[in-house]
Order: structure tokens, then C-alpha cells, then sequence
């Protein structure tokens, strides 16, 4: 019975030592008129009504015990008394935990439009004073000098002047993409807090920077040849 | 003179915002928009109720639940930076169709056809750099949007498989801007691809093959720009879409966003 609220039990104390006092005391008498939280009127209607009951002729009787309190009614004259306390969860299975929430119109519609107004303002006004590159129409003839991959790219290029071809271009990202894939089925620990993920922070900090590091190379510090060249001496081989 | 307005207290700015939506919603303008029967047909007023409505009675139940975690809408966890990247999408949508009317997959005609859209299509111009840049920001949204799920933990359970989804999305972006990349048929673009279409060939046993049917021949010439087209403006987007959808499928499948650290 472990689980009943404190304040149940405290009131079921106090009748029962209301009722142990009531019966030691007048055993035949009704508990006083002020002992009852039932309020008077109510009893007086009930006792009519008892007696209505009690005419002849009628089916049932509910036999009050000692002529104005009802049958089965509990000390104090109450007609209704606490058998158990279910405490959700108990029997139910309650899955849902209230959540703090608000409504998505107009707390998050109306973020998602200010960002869309604001990236398409940034889009428009970049675009009005930087133009898209249109180099020379396509020459099979002329190789530029140097010949750079789009800059998301940039940093495998980079690694081709490291390794053979099948290894820079194909094993290290293809293993990357995969390790990517699988990072959370490999990461077994459950907590998101960053105190209790230090180490898978660091690996993809290492494993982002990498990539930053290379694509920045790649992209600004490889002159003709793809030979190294420093941006502020040589300028910059880079088209976006 | 000076004390004087110093000492006059000046309105907040939470204040002066609250008085200028009073003025606004008490306005002449205001209500014959929102007044019943004009553009909606029962009126809109702000209660808990209407606020369900705009998204239970629209297409945006596809998209969002009626109610989300309060601190799913904060800025500074999301930094936006999936639905920018899906907005980019659009967008980049929205100027491709734009630049379509106006392009010719053909060796003989693409690089004239981009000249004469800088030159003598209104707006041309303007709608090729927003189409470029898009990209490029699309890729770095893209990018900038995975290191903020995984720093977040994000890709834990139950979210394991959206993750997965996330890195094929991740790898359909680089695919989509590559396959761009080569359609204004510039000294730019030609051995930009060359390069990248060159690293593709080492691949073990597929490699050649795939090389061959990619650039539609043992070089890049003008069979792989229309194949490039092809896949730029059809294949890839209709994949992405598709895996678009089940990445928000399954965000709210997953029970929204991740929660708070």
C-alpha cells in the first residue's frame, strides 16, 4: 500500500479515531450535526427521503443503522469513502511526459520566414555586385594553368599530390563517407551532453578540420603546376 | 537643455514594438484584410484554436506538427541551418527553371547561350549569379548543417537511420553543384571536370566503366553535357526530393528535433 499521499492517510486517521471516539462514547447516538462535513439540509434530505422509503411498498430498503445515518455509510456520516489510491502508471502504462511546447504558427513559421527572407536578401545582394565566373568558351586545346576541381573538391586534389590516385580519390573519401554513414552505429555511448563527449568531438573536429585545412590549400595556396604558392605574393588561382 | 531630455524616460524598444503592433492591428489597413469575409472568409483572430488551424488545415501538416518543443524553436540550437539549406534547394529550384528557358545542352550552344543570358535576357544575369552562389551556400549549408547534428549528438537513437539519410542528402549536394559545374561549358568548367571525372576513373574494378557511362565516352565531349544536363536538372533533383522527404518524414517520426543538451 506504499504510495498513498500523506494528506489520505492523515484523514483516514482522524476517522478513525472520530469513529472510535463516537462509539465509546454514545454508541447508539448519530454522530453531532457538527461533526458531519455533510451539510445539514443534505442529511435532513436524505432522512426524509429514508423514510419515504420505509412506507410499504417499496422494494428495497436501505436499513439506516441508527435511524439517520444511512447503511454503509462511513464515520461522519459520509455516504462514499477512499478504498484504494491507483497512482498512473501503476496499471497504465503512461507513455506520454508532458513537454513544453508552443505552437508552430507563428513561434516557428514565423522564424523559418524571416530566415528565408533574410537568405534570399544576402542571395540577391551578393549576387547584384559579385558576378558568376564565365571564363573563355570550352577549349580541349588549352589546358589552364593550373586546372583546380570545384572547391568543395579541392581538398581530394590536394591529397593527390600525396598519395596514388585510387588512394586520394576514391579509398580516403569512400572510407570517409562510410565511417560517416556508420558513426552512429559505431558511437555506442547514449548521452548528448558534450561533458560526456569529448572524445567523439574531438574526432570530428579533427575529421572536419582536415578537410577545412586541405580545401584551403587546395584552394588558395596552389599556384601554376599546383605547386605551392603564398596568396599574398603569387595572388590567388582560385574561381569559385 | 540636454538634462532635460536625458532625463525624460525614453520607451523601450519591447515597448515601442508593442505600440507600433497596436497602431498596426487597430489600423484601417489591418482590418479590412482581417475582418471577416474579406481575404479570410471567417476573419482570423489570434487564438490557440486559429493557431492550430494554420497548420492543420494546410499543406504544412505535411511538413510540421500542429505544436513543437519550445526549445526546438530556438535559433541559436538549429542555427536554421537545415531549413536554409532545403529554402537554398527551392531557390536554387525556383532560378534553374528561370535559366532552363534559356539553355541549350549542346557543345555549339551552351557558352553562347550563358553569354547572351548576361547580355540580352533581363534579369538573366542577376538569376545566374543567384543560381551559383545558391550553390555554393547550399553546399556549405549542407555541410555547416552536419557538424551541428553531430556536435548535438543528433544522430543518436532513435535517429540513427535519418543520419544516414543526411549523409546520402550530403553526397546528392556535391553531385548536384558538380553536375552544374560543368554545364556553361567554360574553360572553367571543362577542366574543373576533367579533374574531378579524372579521380573517378581509379576507382577499383567499376572505375573505367562508370567513367564511361558518366562522361558518355573515354573523354568529356559534347555527349556528357547533355548527360550532365540530364542528370543535373532531372535525375538528381528527383532523387534528392525523394530523399528530402523521408529525412522530414522521419524527423517527426523521431519525435522532432533533438532535445536539449
Amino acid at each position: 500500500m506504499a504510495g498513498i499521499p500523506e494528506h489520505l492517510l492523515k484523514r483516514a486517521q482522524e476517522a478513525r479515531e472520530k469513529a472510535a471516539a463516537g462509539a465509546s462514547g454514545a454508541a447508539a447516538s448519530a454522530p453531532a450535526d457538527g461533526d458531519s462535513r455533510i451539510p445539514s439540509e443534505l442529511l435532513d434530505r436524505n432522512k426524509s427521503a429514508v423514510a419515504v422509503a420505509e412506507k410499504p411498498g417499496s422494494a428495497v430498503v436501505a436499513a439506516p443503522a441508527n435511524g439517520s445515518v444511512p447503511f454503509g455509510a462511513g464515520p461522519g456520516g459520509h455516504t462514499q469513502r477512499l478504498l484504494t489510491v491507483v497512482k498512473s502508471g501503476s496499471i497504465q502504462d503512461v507513455k506520454a511526459v508532458p513537454v513544453d511546447k508552443v505552437h508552430t504558427w507563428p513561434h516557428l513559421l514565423g522564424i523559418e520566414f524571416v530566415a528565408a527572407l533574410a537568405c534570399t536578401a544576402f542571395t540577391f545582394m551578393f549576387s547584384w555586385f559579385v558576378n558568376a565566373p564565365l571564363l573563355q568558351a570550352a577549349n580541349f586545346n588549352k589546358t589552364p594553368n593550373p586546372s583546380k576541381a570545384p572547391w568543395y573538391f579541392l581538398g581530394l586534389q590536394e591529397l593527390l599530390t600525396m598519395f596514388h590516385p585510387m588512394i586520394a580519390g576514391v579509398t580516403i573519401p569512400g572510407m570517409g563517407l562510410i565511417i560517416l554513414m556508420l558513426a552512429p552505429y559505431l558511437d555506442r555511448n547514449e548521452s548528448n551532453r558534450p561533458e560526456d563527449r569529448k572524445i567523439m568531438t574531438s574526432l570530428m573536429t579533427v575529421h572536419l578540420m582536415f578537410w577545412a585545412v586541405l580545401v584551403i590549400i587546395g584552394s588558395f595556396f596552389r599556384g601554376p603546376g599546383f605547386n605551392f604558392v603564398f596568396p599574398w605574393r603569387e595572388g590567388i588561382f582560385f574561381e569559385l | 537643455m540636454a538634462q532635460m531630455i536625458e532625463q525624460k524616460s525614453r520607451a523601450t524598444i519591447k515597448q515601442r514594438m508593442t505600440k507600433l503592433n497596436e497602431s498596426m492591428q487597430s489600423s484601417q489597413a489591418w482590418n479590412s484584410i482581417f475582418r471577416p469575409g474579406s481575404i479570410f472568409r471567417k476573419g482570423y483572430s489570434d487564438s490557440p484554436r486559429n493557431r492550430s488551424y494554420v497548420v492543420m488545415n494546410s499543406v504544412l501538416y505535411h511538413l510540421h506538427p500542429v505544436k513543437v518543443k519550445r526549445h526546438a524553436v530556438k535559433v541559436s540550437y538549429t542555427l536554421c541551418l537545415g531549413g536554409l539549406s532545403f529554402f537554398l534547394f527551392i531557390l536554387l529550384t525556383i532560378t534553374g527553371i528561370f535559366l532552363m528557358f534559356f539553355y541549350r545542352p549542346t557543345s555549339a550552344n551552351a557558352w553562347q547561350d550563358i553569354q547572351s543570358l548576361h547580355t540580352s535576357v533581363t534579369f538573366g544575369l542577376m538569376v545566374r549569379n543567384m543560381h551559383r552562389w545558391s550553390a555554393h551556400l547550399m553546399v556549405l549549408s549542407v555541410f555547416l548543417h552536419m557538424a551541428r547534428v553531430f556536435y548535438h549528438g543528433a544522430y543518436k537513437a532513435p535517429r540513427e537511420f535519418n543520419w544516414v539519410i543526411g549523409v546520402i542528402l550530403l553526397t546528392l549536394t556535391l553531385l548536384l553543384s558538380f553536375t552544374g559545374y560543368l554545364l556553361p561549358w567554360d574553360q572553367l568548367a571543362l577542366w574543373a571536370v576533367t579533374v574531378g571525372t579524372n579521380m573517378m576513373g581509379y576507382s577499383p574494378v567499376i572505375g573505367s566503366q562508370v567513367r564511361f557511362v558518366l562522361l558518355g565516352g573515354v573523354e568529356i565531349g559534347p555527349e556528357t553535357l547533355l548527360r550532365w544536363y540530364v542528370l543535373h536538372v532531372l535525375l538528381f533533383p528527383f532523387v534528392t526530393v525523394i530523399f528530402l522527404a523521408i529525412h522530414f518524414w522521419r524527423v517527426r517520426k523521431d519525435g522532432g528535433i533533438s532535445g536539449p543538451l
